[in-house]
């Protein structure tokens, strides 16, 4: 018995390395291409890009909709808008919009300038996402008061990276 | 043309218009390769504005992100009548100046 034990253990142990050691080959060979460009890109690029905007604003949630739809089959052409609940007269009004994506390969998707004279803060337009991601819409009032609302979309044929055929 | 604006032909004095504008352009992303590998330059319209009456009434930076063929739409009081002049540019020199009129009762 004493002798089988550390035989027993020595099986186990070369089954279990070659299982993890497969596994990882196959896992590292699939995905690590198609995963590689993804990873390259900073992480918090958002935040950061946000604050390059914005400065030092608070951001608080409410006030802006965020229309996408939760699940994109095509990334080259999601329709997008973004509404803003403001009377939008003289003393308060939407003085800016911006979008901003996580994991495109620049963060910035559009800017807007409104002014009182736009009656409705509401634009929409068409937009590109590389993969699965999060978006968020800040809108910058005439008081300096920043309002944000946030999209999760899961993306099946992603947009931006795909090769000329 | 190269672009489709849709807006109002008249419209009552302080009621607010939808706009939409819409123009052919492929905004290469500057992110793709080409078959031989090589990287193909970005070429996208970066900017975007709309005046009224000469006033600027939107103004817009647009990014990479912005799927081919821009299409926007936006919305403003009409409060006179007169021109809404449309001026898109970008990159490699591109620039698209349109206009439409309205009538304002």
């Amino acid at each position: 018995m004493r002798k089988e034990k550390p035989m027993m253990r020595h099986k186990i142990n070369r089954r279990e390395v070659l299982k993890v050691g497969s596994a990882a080959l196959v896992g590292a060979a699939l995905p690590a291409a198609a995963q590689a460009q993804f990873q390259s890109f900073a992480p918090g690029q958002m935040e950061a890009a946000v604050r390059k905007v914005l400065g030092e604003a608070t951001i608080r949630k409410g006030k802006v909709t965020l229309d996408l739809p939760p699940l994109v089959e095509n990334g080259n052409v999601v329709p997008m808008s973004v509404s803003v609940d403001s009377p939008m007269t003289k003393d308060n009004f939407v003085k800016a919009i911006h979008v901003f994506n996580e994991k495109n390969p620049q963060p910035n998707v559009i800017s807007v300038q409104l002014g009182a004279r736009a009656g409705k803060a509401e634009i929409s337009t068409r937009i590109r996402l590389a993969t699965t991601q999060k978006l968020i819409a800040i809108a910058e009032m005439s008081d300096g008061s920043c309002w944000s609302d946030t999209q999760e979309v899961v993306v099946t044929l992603a947009a931006c990276l795909e090769d000329l055929p | 043309m190269s672009a489709l604006i849709n807006v109002p032909k008249s419209a009552k004095r302080g009621q607010v218009i939808e706009i939409k504008t819409l123009i052919s352009h492929v905004m290469e992303s500057g992110f793709r390769h080409g078959t031989n590998g090589k990287d193909i330059p970005r070429d996208i319209i970066t900017s975007f504005s709309c005046k009224y009456n000469g006033e600027e009434i939107f103004a817009t930076q647009l990014f990479p992100a912005i799927a081919a063929n821009p299409f926007l739409t936006f919305h403003t009081v009409a409060t006179e009548s007169g021109t809404l002049a449309f001026h898109w540019t970008g990159d490699n020199g591109f620039e698209v100046i349109e206009e439409a009129k309205i009538v304002v009762e």
